[in-house]
């Protein structure tokens, strides 16, 4: 039987809807409308009282206007009043008409709160559905402060009906997103918390949502949702599909239930507790066999719900990034799909691989597919996927397969849709850049680009790469030579030009020698260009010929005359007329001395991050920054400066373009029994007694009083604030960081702080990584020390810091970080993984010397032990790798028993160098490790034994 | 979360849209054509994801979408929610109205805004998915109903009128919606481009 009969329809918006309908033109539908408006407007103010009916189908008949895309400016009040109906159809028609128009409409939530509070409290379960429904619809400030206090109670309250509790769980959800200040943790958060172990599977869905919005914020708080989690989702994997009824769909049991509760585990990192850990590997394990089994059903919404759960636990695994075989075997799973028949399974292998490419327990398997994934970008039909694709290429690319990788996606941007053209430019200079092993080869790459895409290279592409030419000597010549080359076709695109024009404008000479290429044939080839280029094209061209006439006295005359002629020296055009003469008048008048001293070639450019990165950061959006954590994990290529200085007379807006703040800051890290600071969890500057901020060097150009003045008024107006009350000190990565030393260290909704540092002997560096991933700005940004006040949505601030390690020490320091967004201000406190054994330095040595250091170092103060069990599976190479990262040299062949690992190094600080060696027995039976340390020093060894036997 | 739930037809016509967060009206009436276009220029058989438009967010947020005959289903969510699920879920809607309206067409949704609105708010509330059972909804759809009828007693008389609407000539004549498996007796009817 139907639900809804097909003929209980009101005849009049029947008819008022085939009028509209059957109107030719659109002046004929909005006359109806007006007609129908006008009919309603006094329907609404006439004196006889309408019945429910009446009103009801006003009010469709105005849902149906507004779909239509017109305005309705009246019938709130009318709504308003239907709601305290207390017969169901009206009040529900008055709820539909608020939740669809109303928003914030300050004057009216005051009575619709009226109403909603009187059916929160009316016992009856249909009328608290409409209620909650309707605030979380509207989800306005006012609601929130209304009701943020009730619907927690009505959540846990004993008696709630199933459906008034899943509804309730949502609309605290939706009042918690639009405004987290007002819902307050109590006591009903342990409560919220075993819903999960309720009977009703719709309210455990509900509740798996609420809790992994929250747990997002304090994951203190719902710590032990972790576990109950589990269970449910070990009960769901492992029932029949026929246990748990209507929930299941076709034949997959809750699919969205398990989605959710994989999402919510998301939240944390692995469990601690083995059994726990034990059971949902179980669980991910039961989810990758499943997919193996033939299909219980041939229908798609079969395989979509499995493969929904599939993806969901692959995307678990890969942010767990600790199960080296769960995570080939995801990685294997992906690959299937990467050639299965569904275009979405496709889309989605891609995607996940993508992530999983970062992980360095898969990168390796990932790349094994990229036959797979070239071949999905020349034949998938679908735009989206093509667009994936590229996206895994570049998250894959290493020194190993650059080449191949660059050559397959400059071949694709020929044919490429127009949308995604700018993005895989900035991907390929990008990748051509940070891998590139001979320079030759990017100066290839970037004018391939430019002749395949000109439009869609962007000003930083080609900046870059003449920072680039102008930082490195030996491509100079052969760049020269190959713009040269370039520029005889006889259409070039005018960044080619751009390009042109300046590296023969600096190193034309080196191309001069050959007769082919002398003086007069590379100016006459520049000018052929020249009338075809826009005004700052032409400038630019300008300076290259003033280059000219000191590179090459003999063009001297010829370079005069065209400075001399109309089109330059009366150019409508201020910029251009003001180059021509005054470069005419500087060749006229001035020494050949003056002449090459005023135009020398370039200087290095200083080095910089990559402003392309920077670009494709905010093309990309902060949702998107893999790409970025790749390149922490990857070694990165140093050479920098942006080509801020386009041309000898480059004006300061281009100086500015892509200025990132630079501070840099010398931090001393003390022992906090040496600095005189009373907690180790003062600020930075509390710490140290170094400190100096300090500008970077700005290039010698015309733009450095400008760009010196944008840094000094930062420094000026925001004066580190000591900051107030600040929350505990967030360390949960801060183990990670301990043999590694780039990745993410603090993420919450709004902030996630990168880092990337680097140590060598007592000294050390570290990039710090703020990116805004709100979409609005941050306020009054202070991170301990000044850095630019505001951090724009999307957005990545970078700071530096330079650690000098005076003498052992313990506690590390920690970054506060504090903000204004919306009208809050933020305070986050970070624990900066500044270790001991960063300041290692490997130390190789025979046996021989080894087992004789051993043997001095036998004192008993000097030695540390200790006795404990793995936490992670024992597998021989990661432990290598560990105890590498860890910074000791790694000695093979020196303890008799092979299993066995034994390493070395030297510890430097200021003062004194301590020497230190280690040995690590693991027993793969037991399941239990023996860590003994030595060291010269028995603070240090036991500080570097309570740091290695976290790790493992 | 899903940040809108769209139903257009092939002609770009809204028939449904329900945001789960402020824009203006104008801004509303934008995002469906963008929509629209972004959805209705891709070939069937290819992946029914991509990247949401600019208005609503652009790369953060992506479309799912199904195309039944002459109906487009769009939802547009975020990163949070996953694809295939939301993709069931669409089908969940479908088979749901189609159990309410007895093999739904078009003109259900045009004449049954409300029931249509009630429907889907027992399935997704504030952006959030509320309940994915279909025999749970439609109990709940049912009740209503029940209510309505014993409120309604004779006021809710005029019902021949769509009946005689539905033979009415209308530009588009609705087709049937095709739903997966389900098997739907399509009507003799022309088709319209």
């Amino acid at each position: 039987m139907p639900a809804v009969s097909k003929g209980d329809g009101m005849r009049g918006l029947a008819v008022f809807i085939s009028d509209i309908r059957n109107c030719k033109s659109k002046e004929a539908e909005i006359k109806r409308i007006n007609k129908e408006l006008a009919n309603i407007r006094s329907k609404f103010k006439g004196d006889k009282a309408l019945d429910g009916y009446s009103k009801k189908k006003y009010v469709c008949k105005l849902l149906f206007i507004f779909l239509l895309g017109h305005d309705i400016d009246f019938g709130h009040m009318e709504a308003v009043n239907l709601l305290s109906s207390n017969k169901y159809t009206e009040k529900q028609i008055g709820y539909l008409f608020i939740s669809v128009l109303v928003n914030s409409n300050s004057d009216l939530i005051s009575l619709i709160n009226n109403a909603i509070k009187n059916d929160l409290s009316s016992r009856n379960p249909t009328f608290m559905n409409l209620a909650l429904h309707c605030i979380a619809n509207v989800g306005s400030r006012e609601m929130a402060e209304a009701f943020a206090a009730e619907v927690p109670r009505i959540l846990v309250a004993g008696d709630t009906m199933d459906s008034v509790k899943q509804s309730a769980a949502l609309c605290l959800l939706r009042l918690n997103r639009t405004s987290p200040d007002l819902v307050l943790m109590g006591e009903w958060t342990a409560r919220v918390v075993h819903l999960l172990n309720d009977q009703h599977l719709g309210v455990v869905t509900a509740a798996t949502s609420l809790i992994t919005t929250l747990a997002q914020k304090s994951p203190e708080d719902f710590k032990t949702s972790v576990s109950l989690a589990v269970a449910r989702l070990s009960r769901i994997v492992s029932s029949a599909s026929t246990d748990l009824q209507d929930y299941t769909y076709y034949f997959v049991a809750a699919p969205w239930l398990s989605v959710k509760l994989l999402r919510l585990l998301q939240c944390y990192p692995p469990p601690e507790d083995g059994a726990i850990r034990g059971r949902l590997t179980e669980c991910l394990e039961t989810i990758l066999n499943k997919a193996q089994e033939p299909p219980k059903s041939k229908k798609v919404q079969h395989s979509n719900a499995k493969n929904a759960v599939l993806f969901e636990a692959i995307s678990l695994i890969i942010h767990h990034d600790s199960e080296p075989t769960l995570l080939v075997r995801a990685c294997n799973q992906l690959g299937q799909f990467l050639q299965h028949r569904e275009t979405n399974l496709r889309y989605l292998a891609l995607e996940s691989m993508c992530t999983l490419a970062s992980s360095e327990f898969s990168h390796e398997a990932v790349k094994t597919h990229i036959e797979t994934v070239i071949n999905a970008l020349k034949s998938e039909r679908d735009v989206s996927v093509r667009q994936r694709a590229v996206d895994l290429l570049y998250a894959m690319c290493d020194r190993s397969n650059a080449k191949q990788i660059v050559a397959e996606m400059l071949s694709y941007l020929e044919t490429a849709d127009y949308s995604i053209r700018e993005e895989i430019v900035l991907k390929v200079a990008i990748l051509a850049e940070k891998y590139a092993v001979d320079y030759t080869w990017y100066v290839d790459t970037i004018l391939n680009l430019i002749r395949f895409a000109g439009d869609y290279v962007s000003d930083e592409v080609w900046y870059r790469v003449i920072q680039i030419v102008i930082n490195r000597d030996e491509v100079q010549g052969y760049a020269a030579k190959t713009v040269f080359e370039a520029l005889q076709a006889p259409a070039c695109h005018e960044n080619l030009v751009k390009v042109g024009g300046y590296i023969l404008g600096e190193f034309g000479n080196l191309i001069a020698g050959d007769s082919r290429s002398s003086p007069l044939v590379q100016f006459d080839l520049l000018h052929s260009k020249f009338h075809l280029c826009s005004v700052p094209t032409r400038a630019l061209l300008l300076s290259a010929y003033i280059k000219f006439i000191n590179l090459f006295p003999e063009v001297k005359g010829t370079i005069q005359e065209v400075l001399r002629s109309d089109s330059q020296l009366r150019n409508a055009d201020v910029e251009l007329q003001q180059r021509a003469v005054e470069y005419l008048r500087l060749s006229s008048i001035a020494s050949t001395d003056i002449l090459a001293t005023v135009l020398e070639e370039m200087p290095p450019f200083p080095e910089r991050e990559s402003s392309i990165l920077a670009k494709l950061k905010r093309k990309k959006g902060p949702g998107n920054l893999h790409p970025d954590l790749d390149e922490n994990r990857k070694e990165r290529s140093a050479n920098g400066g942006t080509a801020d200085h386009s041309s000898t007379t480059s004006n300061a807006k281009v100086l500015l373009l892509s200025c990132m703040t630079h501070c840099f800051l010398i931090v001393t890290v003390t022992s906090p029994k040496v600095a005189a600071s009373p907690t180790p969890s003062t600020d930075l500057l509390g710490l140290g007694s170094t400190i100096t901020t300090q500008n970077s060097a700005p290039p010698a150009s015309k733009g450095t009083s400008l760009l010196v003045d944008v840094f000094s008024e930062n420094i000026a107006a925001f004066p580190v604030e000591t900051p107030v009350a600040v929350g505990p000190v967030a360390d949960e990565n801060f183990s990670r960081f301990v043999c590694k030393n780039n990745g993410v260290l603090y993420e919450n909704q709004l902030l996630q702080i990168g880092l990337k540092s680097e140590f060598r002997q007592n000294l050390g560096r570290m990039y710090v990584f703020f990116g805004n991933k709100t979409s609005t700005q941050f306020m009054n940004f202070a991170a301990s020390v000044p850095a630019d006040p505001t951090v724009d949505g999307g957005a990545q601030l970078q700071q530096i810091l330079n650690i000098e390690c005076m003498s052992d020490f313990v506690d590390a320091p920690v970054l506060n970080i504090q903000f204004r967004y919306g009208g809050t201000l933020q305070n986050v406190a970070v624990k900066l993984p500044i270790t001991l054994n960063k300041f290692f330095q490997p130390t190789e040595m025979t046996s021989q010397d080894f087992f004789q250091r051993w043997k001095q170092l036998g004192a008993p103060q000097q030695e540390v032990q200790k006795i404990f069990k793995a936490k992670h599976s024992m597998d021989t190479e990661v432990t290598k790798a560990k105890i590498m990262g860890f910074g000791a040299a790694l000695l093979d062949g020196v303890d008799p028993n092979p299993s066995n690992f034994v390493g070395a190094g030297v510890i430097h600080t200021k003062t004194t160098q301590v020497g230190c060696l280690l040995r690590l027995e693991p027993n793969t039976h037991a399941q239990m490790y023996r860590l003994t340390l030595r060291t010269s020093r028995d603070t240090v060894s036991q500080r570097l034994c309570d740091l290695l036997s976290e790790q493992f | 979360m899903i940040k809108a739930i769209l139903i257009f037809n092939n002609h770009g016509k809204p028939r449904l849209s329900k945001f789960y967060e402020h824009y203006s009206e104008d801004t509303e009436q934008q995002i469906i054509r963008e929509t629209f276009h972004l959805v209705s220029k891709r070939d069937e058989n290819v992946c029914n994801f991509l990247e949401g438009g600019m208005l609503i967010g652009g790369s953060e947020n992506k479309l799912i979408y199904r195309h039944y005959a002459t109906l487009y289903f769009v939802f547009c969510v975020d990163s949070s929610e996953s694809e295939l699920g939301i993709l069931g879920l669409i089908q969940v809607f479908v088979e749901t109205l189609d159990k309410c309206f007895e093999n739904v067409c078009e003109l259900d949704l045009i004449f049954h805004v409300d029931k249509v609105h009630n429907i889907l708010a027992e399935m997704v509330m504030g952006g959030m998915v509320l309940e994915t059972n279909m025999n749970e909804i439609i109990t709940q759809v049912d009740a209503q109903n029940k209510m309505e009828k014993s409120e309604a007693g004779i006021a809710g008389a005029p019902a021949r009128a769509v009946s005689a609407v539905k033979n009415m000539n209308l530009p588009e004549m609705p087709r049937n919606i095709n739903i997966g498996d389900i098997s739907i007796k399509v009507p003799n009817l022309p088709s319209f481009k």
